[in-house]
């Protein structure tokens, strides 16, 4: 789907949306006389220090506004920005920063539901959609971490034998089904019906604590992170402080 | 402090393994280790590669003392799939974030990594989203989370988005910090952009030098365990506040940043419009010196990490 099509579905009474550079920046209007902030990347934007800032800055004054209102984040982006530039100015920090503004927007009591309609890879994925507190997608949505060429040349394999293997699990592969089945993304939506119920029914859900591990434990496509998560943390609080020799 | 008399010899963080740095930064017999490698919770994806697996998959996580008190630590294995991050690997310090919560104690983590492990990229990568989650919610609950960076493997990719959430970084010339690595660079978009062969330009673009110079990093140190030691105890003493005043602090200087720098074809540049003098002996210059000549001049991060 568009980026306008996507807007058209999710708000059918209207909304006050800019796209800029690549940026989505507004409010939607919902049902009720009720108001969600809408940011976004679009268009296949790689995201680098330039668009991380200025994205950063939004979620910014959003938390200072106070309001509580929700932030729908919108992702059809590349990679980050691959770039001698970037890196020469610190690109890990932007993406880290804007990754923490929409962390504290949570915390400061601001629901952050994500909404992955193109593609996402890499640092522009973990800084944004992964970022939010629930991420749902749209069905043609391709999020990854490498395509299949890259890793088959990182990993000296052969593109089929990637292929072949990529069967067998969805642990490495790109794609939507296998974040699903990891855990990473918490539903696909249905695009033949209302965008604007399936964005109520998210916002009407309560926010909760990060479940993702035991949802891709529940789905069979990451059996062993929530297992070994728990089990460090219940040793960490559960050994006394003074005995605990391997 | 119980701790005056260990950790005198020198030992190169760079050259060691993850364990050796360990028992050379903490006080003497403190360590212990959750899920240690006697449990053999090895990568349960890497044989579909046929690759080998290592008992601990490359972390080692557990609880230490560190001038006397109290920290939870993680160490990553650069020499092990280059210290990537896949779901065992990943998980362990998850855990051991989300414990840090819990307890109220601070965390070391000593990162060692090239990013996502490519075999296990989507258990790598929200592992990463895992942890940047559990680090904000560790540090809203008040817990200092301390990078370490002077690893062989540096400190790339997902590892390098994980190092901007914490709330002090401590680095050594050697530590490499950085989204895209050389190569990727290259492989993507040539080698007019980034030239992954001339080490040099590696080193001033993403070493920690430069980091250091321009507030990506708060503390330099010598290759050497002892000074990561030391410079532990000191970066816990610092204020880790996690709020609406720190994050509008970082949004400031990021932004300067590219307002003052943003123009910039290389570090030499940047080290020059920070007012370095004669900045491109900046490489070459030993620590005592490179330190003078920071001082009162580098960009700093204090209280806007």
């Amino acid at each position: 789907m568009t980026l306008d099509e996507v807007l058209a579905g999710l708000f059918p009474n209207g909304s006050d949306i800019t796209l800029t550079g690549g940026i989505v920046s507004g409010k939607g209007f919902l049902a009720g006389d009720s108001q969600i902030h809408v940011l976004g990347v679009a268009q296949g934007l790689p995201l680098g220090v330039d668009e991380a800032i200025a994205l950063a800055r939004r979620v910014i004054d959003i938390i200072k506004s106070g309001d509580q209102t929700p932030i729908l984040l919108l992702v059809d982006s590349a990679s980050q920005r691959m770039s001698r530039r970037e890196e020469l100015l610190g690109l890990n920090e932007y993406l880290a920063h804007l990754a923490k503004t929409l962390l504290l927007a949570e915390a400061e009591g601001h629901r952050t539901i994500g909404l992955l309609y193109g593609g996402s890879a890499a640092g522009a994925f973990i800084a944004t959609a992964l970022a939010t507190g629930k991420l749902v997608a749209l069905p043609g949505a391709h999020p990854a971490v490498m395509d299949l060429p890259s890793m088959a040349r990182v990993t000296k394999l052969p593109i089929d034998v990637l292929k072949a293997k990529a069967e067998a699990t969805p642990v490495f592969a790109p794609g939507l089904d296998n974040m699903v089945r990891t855990g990473g993304i918490q539903l696909v939506w249905d695009d033949s019906t209302s965008l604007a119920a399936q964005l109520a029914a998210i916002l009407g859900q309560p926010a909760g604590q990060d479940e993702r591990d035991r949802l891709g434990a529940a789905r069979g496509g990451r059996l062993k992170a929530a297992e070994i998560a728990e089990r460090v943390t219940s040793l960490a609080v559960n050994s006394p402080a003074e005995s605990r020799r391997v | 402090m119980t701790a005056a008399t260990a950790n005198t010899s020198s030992l190169s963080w760079y050259e060691a393994g993850a364990r050796q740095r360990i028992d050379a930064l903490l006080d003497p017999r403190s360590f212990s280790e959750f899920i240690g490698p006697e449990q053999r919770e090895t990568s349960p994806h890497l044989p579909i590669f046929d690759l080998p697996r290592q008992f601990d998959d490359g972390i080692i996580v557990g609880r230490g003392r560190l001038g006397g008190l109290p920290v939870l630590l993680a160490a990553q294995e650069g020499r092990f799939m280059g210290g990537a991050f896949g779901e065992v690997h990943g998980a362990k310090l998850t855990g051991l974030l989300r414990a840090a919560r819990m307890l109220g104690q601070n965390v070391l983590i000593l990162f060692d990594t090239g990013g996502v492990r490519l075999q296990e990229a989507n258990a790598g990568e929200l592992a990463i989203a895992e942890i940047m989650r559990a680090v904000i919610e560790a540090r809203r609950a008040g817990v200092r989370v301390i990078g370490l960076i002077g690893g062989r493997a540096g400190c790339y990719g997902g590892g390098s988005l994980i190092a901007g959430t914490c709330s002090s970084l401590i680095v050594s010339e050697q530590g490499r910090i950085s989204v895209s690595g050389p190569e990727v660079i290259e492989t993507n978009k040539g080698v007019e952009e980034f030239d992954s062969r001339d080490r040099a330009l590696v080193w001033r673009t993403m070493g920690g030098k430069h980091r250091y110079l321009i507030g990506g990093a708060d503390i330099f140190v010598d290759d050497d365990a002892s000074a990561f030691r030391q410079a532990s105890i000191e970066a816990l003493q610092c204020q880790a506040r996690c709020d609406l005043p720190m994050i509008e602090a970082e949004q400031r200087r990021l932004e300067r940043r590219l307002k003052h720098f943003g123009e910039a074809n290389d570090a030499v540049e940047i080290w020059q419009a920070v007012g370095i003098d004669k900045p491109a002996e900046i490489p070459g210059l030993p620590t005592e010196e490179y330190l003078r000549r920071a001082a009162d001049k580098r960009e700093n991060a204090d209280d806007a990490r």
